[in-house]
């Protein structure tokens, strides 16, 4: 299987274990990853909300570009997914748009690509029973809640509804076919804070501590999420909340099932380790 | 819904501020359409059920709720909107989109109304907001993908915000989370021109 790749900006920083892992699982899964040649900033949240041209022209560059590779790009996170989805209707919504940015960028845009989240990839394209085939350490007695957040799944005009905007179930399927127990719980599509990350951090800190506390209610061993920011406010807005939850990348897990070398590398990058969790639960 | 109506609308609007004793507001009749041009959004759709503000995150922080924001777009109420905090604490999570019965995406009409406000002049009511996207988008016009450490620098000065968060960045930078260089890509003549291209009071 062939994907065109966009990792983002924070796979290579902020989030640079879910670069690592998602690089190691797809190898190890067969899944060819080529990175888009050259890619920019897909402009996130900041200029959508300052900028509407900028807001789908930084986007467009990057499906242009990927059309070289001829295949569903692929992107880990959710922010970046939403602006590539929203690019992507616009140029095929919109004809005098698209005639302006094939002007631009001095090329035509074909269409026969997709902008695909991740943990589409891995929970549609591939078969549970084909993913289950390759587990070498089955993740048992670990019990995990999958959260999605916001753009992963919103809104359903762009997503295709790859997975159910209100009840999502494919990181459950994944994480069942890894060995996991995902459990119940009444977080999996609420907002951690986003980009008020900084400069409100107070609001954040309520979001994501709620999430968290709705972790710990669940009786959960972490948390398993599939976008940068979404993990960089949960782990890092535990303040006051005991025990304190791990927020693993889904393609964390999916390392330790797979029996990945270099994972200790990933996990400690990670504000709450999860190594002593792990530990206890024989799985680091 | 006809210029007709609007006025008729308006009117209305005008007649109960006035009984409203010193609760008098400025009604814009032309605030509606113009803000439905720019969202692309038919704001008039809406009859106010609530839901997006019941499923908004951050209405709590918000003076008025998105149901809200949209009812004063709705009665020509431009400068309380566009001087309210609401239009700034959205994160655009899409919450409200997904659920609007009318298929209103109150984000995309929030996010017009942040860039209306900025055009003509009305002081944001969250400033840190708005200077953290800038700096975003600075980083983006100088190395064509974001670079964290000097964004966070030039955010700290910039807002006057120096000091909150401080142990948590150094802890992300001993992690090696916050690179120290940042990654320049080839084609920056292009972002350049795409940056130059934005229409004034937008940069």
């Amino acid at each position: 299987m062939k994907y065109s790749y966009y990792p983002g900006c924070t796979l290579h920083s902020t989030a640079i274990e879910y670069g690592w892992s998602t690089e190691a699982v797809c190898e190890a899964l067969g899944i060819d990853l080529v990175e888009i040649e050259d890619w920019n900033c897909c402009g996130a949240s900041s200029a959508h909300s300052l900028d509407p041209h900028l807001a789908l022209a930084l986007p467009t560059r990057d499906l242009m570009r990927a059309q070289a590779v001829g295949a569903d790009i692929v992107m880990p996170c959710a922010a970046c997914y939403g602006r590539m989805a929203a690019a992507d209707h616009k140029m095929r919504s919109d004809s005098a748009w698209r005639k302006e940015m094939e002007a631009e960028f001095q090329t035509e845009y074909i269409g026969a690509a997709r902008p695909r989240t991740l943990v589409d990839v891995l929970g549609n394209d591939l078969s549970p029973e084909a993913l289950a085939a390759k587990v070498k350490r089955p993740l048992n007695g670990l019990r995990t809640v999958s959260y999605y957040g916001c753009l992963l799944i919103r809104p359903p005009d762009l997503t295709n509804r790859w997975d159910d905007p209100e009840h999502p179930v494919v990181m459950d399927r994944i994480l069942k076919a890894l060995g996991a127990e995902p459990v119940q719980w009444a977080h999996a599509v609420e907002c951690c804070g986003a980009s008020l990350a900084l400069d409100r951090a107070d609001v954040v800190t309520v979001l994501s501590g709620r999430i968290v506390q709705g972790a710990n209610d669940a009786e959960a061993d972490c948390i398993v999420c599939a976008c940068p920011l979404c993990q960089a406010n949960l782990d890092s807005r535990q303040k006051g909340i005991s025990p304190k939850v791990p927020v693993l990348y889904i393609t964390e897990l999916m390392g330790i099932a797979l029996d990945l070398p270099g994972r200790s590398k990933w996990f400690a990058k990670h504000l709450v380790d999860p190594r002593p969790m792990l530990r206890r639960k024989g799985l680091e | 819904m006809t210029t007709g109506a609007t006025a008729s609308l308006s009117s209305a609007v005008r007649t109960s501020a006035a009984s409203t004793a010193g609760n008098a507001q400025r009604v814009d009749p032309s605030f509606l359409p113009t803000v439905e041009a720019l969202s692309h959004e038919n704001i008039r759709r809406c009859y106010y059920c609530l839901k997006c503000t019941a499923g908004c995150p951050t209405a709590y922080a918000m003076d008025y709720g998105p149901a809200h924001v949209l009812k004063l777009v709705q009665l020509g109420q431009k400068d309380k909107v566009l001087q309210s905090k609401a239009i700034w604490m959205c994160v655009g999570c899409e919450t409200c989109w997904t659920r609007c019965p009318n298929g209103i995406a109150a984000g995309h009409v929030m996010d017009a109304l942040k860039q209306m406000a900025l055009r003509e002049g009305y002081a944001p009511a969250e400033r840190r907001v708005l200077v953290l996207h800038r700096q975003f988008l600075t980083s983006i016009r100088l190395f064509g993908r974001v670079h964290e450490l000097s964004m966070l620098a030039l955010y700290k000065l910039l807002s006057g915000d120096l000091f909150t968060d401080l142990d948590l960045g150094a802890r992300m930078f001993l992690r090696g989370k916050i690179p120290i260089l940042p990654e320049r890509i080839k084609g920056m003549s292009k972002i350049q021109q795409l940056f130059a291209k934005r229409p004034r009071g937008q940069e």
